[in-house]
């Protein structure tokens, strides 16, 4: 029983900017969220295929994101094992519409993205995986920008022989 | 602090210098040929609550997470759905599937196998050994016609999974019978946790008595008490289960010391030693560790 | 044979907290086994969680989400007793879904 996923020409986000963006801000009337997209999105397999975390989120929000307080990432100052590691973000910032992640030390940086329909809580909580020590990027997109919390996070290698 | 000695005098000498730490001056020392493990036991739990003053008693059978902050907020979020879950069903399947002759697992324990796992290892007077939970669950299956299972992961981490949840939060209460068999097992396997072995010299006293709470590389050192409590657990390094053999067999291969065939008698009576003075604390297994 | 998911969605009030466990390897073709060979790539690419036919959340997954990946999130609009679809694709084609029940 599979299903067939539909081309990957171009991001859900990409074609939202190009198209959406402009006309929403005289629509009062209408929701003030991008027309989003139905379950069988495209899947951003260029944004996955990307290394650096800036080319990550630049192939998959077409755009660069601000530094908000309004953003909370957590995750821990160490890793238990970089195998596992939970994370999770939360943000008071209203009318969101996507949470990333990005491991800037992987090998690709975009981990995990998640589209946040309207009633739907702006929080997502996930397991990720880290090679080594480095930054984990969270990104919300709300209200059609985009802002970011960053943490360092430690992954060593195991004590008794890991 | 170090234990340059001979090693009959070596787990004597170690249980007092331990004893003394923890301010136990009245009792006198056990002799080597009159084993008193309740004695033991109690100055076992008293060196570890008094040195860790901050941690709840029942807390110490969650290992590391009850020695450092930052990994306890990893293993809470963790445990909001862990992954021994699929195991767990796995193992709950297993146990109510009949043999290919129509009995179960059910009819090889008391109480048809639930709520039982406090009561293992226990000493079998009869055939004079320790028997633990991996090894009746074996026994069991060769007594009705099936293959045994390997010790280390898989359907034998399953099953003890399974009967672990069912004891969940039930006290250990493992027994040494009056037996001079009985008491040569407990000792035996205290001499083995008290014993330096290997490249690097360890006995599993030197990491889980002397160093718990503390780093051995990244890993956070679980304190000895309640250390089995959790058994069998998912590591995070393992990508999956191991049980109390595997872990066994793993830290001696990691700490550069030759390992045991799993269910060896040491291992079994070291089974037998850490699960005694480790009694009244809940079982909690199954458990995830790093 | 057992869905690979496992959900728990609990209404509070008029929101629904929803966890996810899929068992899945996940593995990120990165990693080679003990014969040296590369393991290849695979792991889920999109999960998707529906009630009353609308999408309430969508994942994007690359191999760098763990092994038997979780997902928490909460929606509003739902109550107890309805139901909740979840089903996710990989990068080989393979699916799986399940229906929960809110509690």
């Amino acid at each position: 029983m599979s299903i067939s996923i539909e081309g990957f020409s171009a991001t859900r986000r990409l074609v939202l900017q190009g198209a959406g963006a402009v006309a929403l801000f005289g629509f009062g009337a209408l929701a003030a969220r991008p027309a989003l997209a139905a379950a069988n999105d495209p899947y951003p397999e260029a944004a996955f295929k990307q290394k650096a975390d800036r080319d990550a989120i630049q192939a998959l929000y077409g755009r660069t994101a601000d530094a908000s307080d309004k953003v909370k990432l957590d995750a821990p100052e160490i890793a238990e094992n970089g195998a596992v590691v939970p994370i999770s973000v939360t943000t008071t910032l209203e009318n969101v519409t996507s949470i990333s992640f990005f491991v800037s030390g992987n090998p690709n940086a975009l981990a995990a993205s998640y589209a946040i329909p309207e009633g739907t809580l702006p929080a997502v909580s996930n397991r990720l995986k880290m090679q080594q020590t480095s930054n984990v990027i969270a990104i919300v997109e709300a209200g059609g920008k985009l802002y970011s919390a960053t943490k360092e996070v430690k992954v060593t290698v195991g004590g008794c022989g890991g | 602090m170090r234990f340059v000695l001979a090693p009959v005098l070596a787990p004597v000498l170690a249980l007092i210098s331990a004893a003394l730490a923890a301010g136990v001056i009245a009792q006198a020392a056990p002799a080597p040929d009159k084993p008193d493990p309740a004695a033991d036991a109690k100055a076992f739990r008293n060196y570890f609550v008094t040195k860790f003053p901050g941690v709840k008693l029942e807390d110490f059978v969650n290992g590391p997470y009850s020695m450092n902050e930052d990994m306890r907020k990893q293993w809470v979020e963790k445990e909001e759905f862990p992954p021994y879950d699929f195991a767990l069903d796995a193992g709950k399947e297993m146990f109510a599937k009949p043999f290919k002759n129509g009995k179960t697992y059910a009819d090889c324990f008391e109480n048809g196998g639930i709520g039982v796992r406090q009561n293992f290892p226990y000493f079998d007077a009869q055939k004079g050994e320790v028997v633990t939970l991996e090894l009746a669950i074996n026994r069991c299956r060769e007594a009705n016609g099936e293959a045994p299972l390997s010790y280390v992961k898989d359907d034998m981490a399953s099953l003890t999974a399974y009967m672990a949840y069912t004891s969940r939060g039930k006290p250990l209460d493992i027994k040494i019978p009056d037996d001079p068999r009985a008491l040569a097992a407990y000792e035996n396997g205290k001499r083995y946790f008290y014993t330096r072995r290997g490249q690097l010299n360890f006995s599993c006293a030197s990491c889980h008595v002397l160093s718990p709470g503390q780093r051995l590389r990244a890993e956070i050192l679980a304190p000895a008490l309640g250390i089995l409590n959790a058994m069998p657990i998912y590591r995070s390094e393992w990508a999956g289960m191991g049980t109390i053999s595997r872990r066994f067999i793993t830290c001696n291969s990691q700490t550069r010391a030759v390992p045991e065939e799993a269910q060896s008698e040491d291992y079994r009576d070291l089974e037998y030693y850490l699960s005694y003075v480790s009694n009244g604390l809940p079982v909690s297994g199954p458990g995830a560790r790093p | 044979m057992a869905s690979t998911i496992r959900v728990r969605a609990i209404a509070n009030g008029d929101t629904t907290e929803v966890q996810a466990l899929i068992q899945h390897p996940m593995d990120s073709g990165f990693v080679k086994d003990a014969q040296g060979a590369v393991i290849p790539a695979h792991f889920i690419q999109q999960l998707t969680f529906e009630h009353n036919g609308k999408t309430v959340f969508t994942a994007d997954w690359g191999p760098a989400v763990a092994k038997d990946p979780y997902v928490k999130f909460g929606f509003k609009g739902a109550s107890k007793g309805d139901e909740l679809k979840v089903s996710w694709v990989d990068n080989k084609g393979a699916s799986d879904s399940i229906t929960a029940t809110i509690q």
